[in-house]
């Protein structure tokens, strides 16, 4: 059976046992149901992006027969309906990370359209010369590549946070680098590449200690924890909404509503403006500083049902189950002769990176394309973690709450026979 | 399993283990380097032309099976060929794994470098087969770089139309 609007998994649940009723949580998710290649579809490349369940999709379709309009411009019936769609979402995303304020939920298209916005409002304005930002080892480009822009064209410089062969980042050394001239601190909550779980609150405090603002990339840690902003007490927080269970083009920057009235804005244009003459243009209030142009309207209200959707489940067993998932899953791959996992943090969630001897990870992600298993092969968008590793790229299999012990053991075996193919 | 037969035959997982000219080609005097962006692929070709003939040629570089063995075979296959040659090569060869050649209705110089027909079943991989030609074709023209980014989609006829 496939979930609509008004039978949400959350009331199927209400009458379940503490397990994870995993069978029906895949019918919620009409993509899982197809073959590839005459095999059935095992999908465990979420961490490049999760699948949609049904209820998500029949709310943009929702959106867009019953109430497409513009938003926060129109006073007739669809523009206010829209408005209140989408204000509506802000408000879901704002209980789901613990915020204080809605208005501190900036909406953006995703993960890299969020940090290049704390990039241009934040760094822009307050780094010159001289000063400092530090990122870590592990961090995405997205999280690398605007903050070397920024050093750049500031003359700052850029501080890496080095970690250990495990794949776990060095605290001693990382307070070694904070100092007076430390802006800012741009860290991801859990890696892509290699699955680690960073002590968020660890860092924050130690860099609060000198009062320098952390950034929180959350693209990996939004789909797999439970997130409370307060409680970590980021400065920024940042999210693509396609890695949990969103459509694409949605994406959230959290920011403490202090530090965003004191930002630049990032885009120019409609919706962000309180009055504009050619003389001078005073900009909005929170959010709508941020939120300069029409926003992927239907793909934030797709985000709002996927919280619905996620509040609708028991979160805590499908955390405990995907624990399960990526433990099986790590022994089941290490007992295979040749295969070497690349990340072997002691706090883990979400992704698997390994490597088999002598055959490349490409060659092994068209096998198993063979065998209708989707994973990623390549650097992960992390090439300085692929050097630190000294791999040129590994295969990687990433999971969510609807991947099965089975689809593991396919895995498993479609490993062997890339083995036996290359032998 | 058949598809994958045809990608991964033993000659190709044999060049794979053994790349032919696998080397820095001292007496060269041209030499380009390729990227594949999309994927971390690097190779270099070197090569030594004399009087517009390939008097040898070798590659250096780290990439997939179905890249590596594409060089090795490509060395083999363009060595003592004249420019004019090596580019009708390139061009039946870019053909043939976009499925723009019908190597087996269409009369052609590819030799056994047919073996890597099947990669157009796999459109994902088409840029693997191509990029030490696009590089030997870089250095051809004097260029000492090229990415697979700039030569534009190497996108199979089947994927259009998809
Ligand atoms: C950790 C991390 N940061 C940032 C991004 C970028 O996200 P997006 O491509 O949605 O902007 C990703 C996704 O690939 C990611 O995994």
């Amino acid at each position: 059976m496939i979930a609509t609007e008004t039978s949400t998994s959350g009331e199927r649940q209400a009458g379940d046992t503490a397990a994870w009723d995993v069978a029906r949580v895949r019918e919620d998710f009409p993509v899982l149901g197809q073959t590839v290649n005459g095999k059935p579809l095992v999908y465990l490349d979420n961490a490049a992006s999760s699948q949609v369940p049904q209820v998500v999709i029949d709310r943009g379709g929702r959106y867009l027969r019953e109430e497409h309009s513009n938003i926060h411009r129109g006073v007739h019936y669809l523009s206010q309906r829209a408005t209140t769609a989408y204000e509506g979402a802000r408000e879901k995303v704002r209980r789901f990370i613990n915020a204080r304020e809605s208005r501190e939920c900036i909406f953006v298209r995703g993960c890299t359209e969020g940090i290049n916005l704390v990039m241009h409002g934040y760094g822009r304005k307050f780094v010159t010369a001289g000063d400092e930002i530090i990122v870590s080892a592990m961090e995405h480009h997205a999280n690398i590549v605007p903050w070397q822009m920024l050093c750049e064209e500031k003359g700052a410089t850029l501080r890496v946070i080095p970690m250990n062969d495990a794949g776990e980042l060095l605290l001693d050394e990382y307070e070694a680098l904070l100092n007076e001239r430390t802006k800012l601190v741009a860290v991801m909550h859990v890696s892509n590449a290699l699955g680690t779980i960073n002590p968020i609150k660890e860092i924050v405090a130690r860099a609060h200690k000198q009062g320098v603002p952390v950034l929180v990339d959350g693209a990996q840690g939004a789909p797999h924890l439970s997130i409370d902003v307060q409680d970590l007490d980021a400065d920024f927080y940042i999210i693509s909404g396609h890695k949990m269970f969103a459509p694409t083009g949605s994406g959230v920057v959290y920011g403490k509503a202090e530090l965003l009235e004191r930002m630049n804005p990032f885009l120019g244009g409609g919706d962000m403006i309180r009055t504009v003459t050619f003389e001078k243009t005073t900009y909005a209030g929170l959010p709508n500083k941020f939120e300069a142009g029409t926003p992927a309207i239907a793909s934030q209200i797709g985000l709002g049902a996927a919280i619905d959707y996620l509040n609708g489940i028991d979160r805590a067993a499908a955390h405990a189950y995907e624990h399960e998932l990526l433990a099986y899953a790590t022994e089941k791959l290490s007992e295979i002769e040749g295969v070497r996992i690349v990340g072997t943090a002691r706090e883990k969630v979400g992704a698997l990176s390994f490597i088999i001897e002598d055959v490349h990870p490409h060659d092994v992600g068209t096998i198993l394309d063979q065998e209708g298993i989707a994973i990623r092969a390549g650097h992960h968008c992390a090439q300085p973690v692929m050097k630190r590793f000294n791999v040129p790229a590994t295969a990687r299999a990433s999971f969510a709450f609807y991947n099965t012990k089975e689809e593991i053991d396919t895995l498993a075996s479609a490993v062997q026979k890339v083995i036996e193919v290359f032998s | 399993m058949s598809e994958l037969s045809e990608l991964y035959q033993q000659v190709i997982l044999d060049h794979n283990k053994k790349p032919r000219n696998f080397r820095k080609l001292e007496t060269a005097n041209r030499h380009a380097d390729g990227f594949n962006p999309l994927c971390g692929d690097q190779l270099t070709v070197y090569m030594q032309l004399e009087d517009d003939r390939i008097a040898d040629v070798s590659f250096e570089g780290s990439g997939c099976a179905i890249s590596k063995a594409s060089a090795s075979m490509m060395t083999q296959s363009v060595k003592g060929k004249t420019r004019e040659e090596v580019e009708t090569l390139f061009s039946e060869f870019h053909r043939m794994v976009t499925g723009e050649l019908d190597e087996e209705a269409t009369p052609n110089n590819l030799g056994r470098l047919t073996i890597f027909a099947g990669v157009r079943e796999f459109p994902a991989r088409v840029k693997c087969a191509s990029l030490s030609w696009h590089t030997l074709h870089a250095a051809l023209a004097g260029e000492d770089t090229t990415t697979t980014e700039n030569l534009g989609p190497d996108i199979t006829s089947d994927q259009v139309s998809a």
